[in-house]
C-alpha cells in the first residue's frame, strides 16, 4: 500500500467508525526518498485526539515499512465540518449519529431542524450544545425517543 | 510578525479563561451544564496552547507552552483582569463568559485578516469556537435574565459587578472594537429584559501586570503540580 493510503485508512480515535480522510482532518502527505511527511488539521483547538492521532498515523506507517515520517499540523484554512465526506457523513448515520448540516453561510442563531439518525423523524430537540466531545451536541428524538449524538456544524 | 506581548496577552486571556471555566466541573447547576462548560475551557485550553506556544518561539529564550503557562509569576501575565475574577454564581460566570467570548470572536476576527499568518490561522481557528461560546452565553443570559424573579435579580446583579471590567478589553489595539461589542451585548441584554449598567469605575492594569489577588489564588492552583515535579510526563 502507498503512504496515502495506509494514512487516509486510519480512523479517529473518537468516531472510530469514519476515517480521518473521510472527517477531513487529513491535510496531506507527501513522500520523498521514504520519508513521509503528513499533515493534519485539529477539528477543535483543543481536541485532545490529535496526540492520539499523530500515534496513529506513524503506527499505521511503520506497519507498513515507512519508518521515517514526520506528522505536522496545519491550521489554515480552519477545518469545517464542510469537509465530512459523504461516505463519512452516511457511516455517521448509519452508527446513529446525526452528521452536521452545511456550516457555510449559515446565521449564528439559527437552527435548523436535524433528522434522528434512527428513525428519520423531523421532531428532535436538542438537550446539551455541548456532548461527549467536543464535536459533538447531544439531541433527543420526539417520535422514537431515542437520544442521539450530533455533529456540531462549524 | 506580532510583538510577544500581543500574543501573550491573547494566550493568557484563554489560558485564565480555561482555568476559570474548568473549575466549574463536577460543580455546574446541571450535568449538560458541567459538560458544556468544560468543552469551552478546552477550547480555551487549546487556544492558550497555540498562542503560547507561538510566543515562546516569538520570544526566542527557549520557553514552550509549559515554561510560560506553569513557570511564570503573577506580575508576568498579560490577562485582562476580567478573566481573572472569581467564578462567583453561575450567573456571574455567564456574564464573563458572554462579554468575553463576544470580544474574543470580533477580535479573533479581526486578526484572522491581519497581516501576521500564524496568527491569522489560530484566530481563524478559535474564532469559530469563540462563536459558539458567545451564543451559549446568550442563551443562558436571555434565560435567566427573562427567567424568574431570583434568576433575574442574580443576572442583573452579575452584569452590575462585571461591567466595570469590560472597559479594560478594549485598551490597545482592540479600541476599535468597543462600538460593535456594545451593540451585540445590548442586543442579548435587551432581549434578557436586563439592564446595561452606566460607565463609570474601569478598573485596569491586567495588561501591564498588575492582577487582583484572585490570580495570585488561580495561579497557585494552576501552577502547583508543575513546579512541584518539574519537567515530569506521563
Amino acid at each position: 500500500m502507498s503512504a496515502r493510503e495506509l494514512v487516509a485508512a486510519v480512523r479517529d480515535p473518537e468516531l472510530p467508525l469514519v476515517t480521518i480522510e473521510e472527517l477531513g482532518i487529513l491535510r496531506g502527505v507527501a513522500e520523498h526518498d521514504g520519508h513521509v511527511s503528513v499533515t493534519i488539521t485539529p477539528t477543535y483547538s483543543g481536541c485532545p485526539a490529535m496526540d492520539a492521532i499523530r500515534a496513529d498515523i506513524a503506527a499505521a506507517l511503520a506497519a507498513g515499512g515507512y519508518d521515517d515520517v514526520e506528522v505536522g499540523t496545519d491550521l489554515a484554512e480552519a477545518w469545517t465540518t464542510d469537509w465530512i465526506t459523504e461516505s463519512g457523513r452516511a457511516k455517521l448515520a448509519a452508527a446513529g449519529v446525526a452528521p452536521p448540516e452545511p456550516a457555510a453561510g449559515t446565521s449564528v442563531r439559527l437552527t435548523l431542524s436535524v433528522r434522528c439518525p434512527r428513525c428519520g423523524s423531523l421532531e428532535t430537540e436538542e438537550l446539551s450544545r455541548f456532548g461527549a466531545t467536543a464535536c459533538k451536541a447531544l439531541w433527543r428524538c420526539r417520535a422514537c425517543r431515542e437520544p442521539f449524538e450530533r455533529v456540531k456544524a462549524i | 510578525m506580532s510583538s510577544v506581548e500581543r500574543v501573550l496577552e491573547l494566550g493568557d486571556d484563554a489560558l485564565v479563561a480555561a482555568q476559570r471555566l474548568g473549575e466549574w466541573c463536577s460543580s455546574a447547576p446541571e450535568m449538560e451544564e458541567d459538560i458544556a462548560l468544560a468543552n469551552i475551557a478546552l477550547d480555551q485550553l487549546g487556544a492558550a496552547r497555540l498562542l503560547l506556544t507561538y510566543a515562546g518561539e516569538l520570544e526566542g529564550r527557549g520557553r514552550d507552552e509549559d515554561d510560560l503557562a506553569f513557570l511564570r509569576e503573577d506580575r508576568e501575565f498579560r490577562n485582562v483582569l476580567l478573566v481573572e475574577l472569581d467564578n462567583g454564581d453561575f450567573a456571574v460566570t455567564i456574564g464573563k463568559l458572554l462579554f468575553l467570548a463576544i470580544f474574543q470572536r470580533m477580535l479573533y476576527d479581526q486578526l484572522r485578516a491581519g497581516d501576521d499568518p500564524r496568527l491569522a490561522g489560530i484566530a481563524a481557528k478559535a474564532r469559530k469556537e469563540s462563536a459558539y461560546h458567545a451564543e451559549h452565553a446568550a442563551l443562558w443570559a436571555v434565560r435567566l435574565g427573562d427567567g424568574t424573579e431570583e434568576s433575574h435579580r442574580r443576572m442583573q446583579a452579575a452584569v452590575d459587578a462585571l461591567w466595570p471590567y469590560t472597559h479594560e478589553l478594549f485598551e490597545g489595539d482592540a479600541a476599535g472594537l468597543r462600538e460593535a461589542w456594545l451593540a451585540e451585548v445590548d442586543e442579548v441584554l435587551s432581549e434578557a429584559t436586563l439592564t446595561r449598567p452606566a460607565d463609570g469605575w474601569a478598573p485596569s492594569g491586567g495588561r501591564q501586570g498588575v492582577h487582583t489577588e484572585a490570580l495570585s489564588k488561580l495561579l497557585a492552583e494552576m501552577q502547583v503540580l508543575h513546579r512541584a515535579h518539574p519537567g515530569a510526563t506521563w
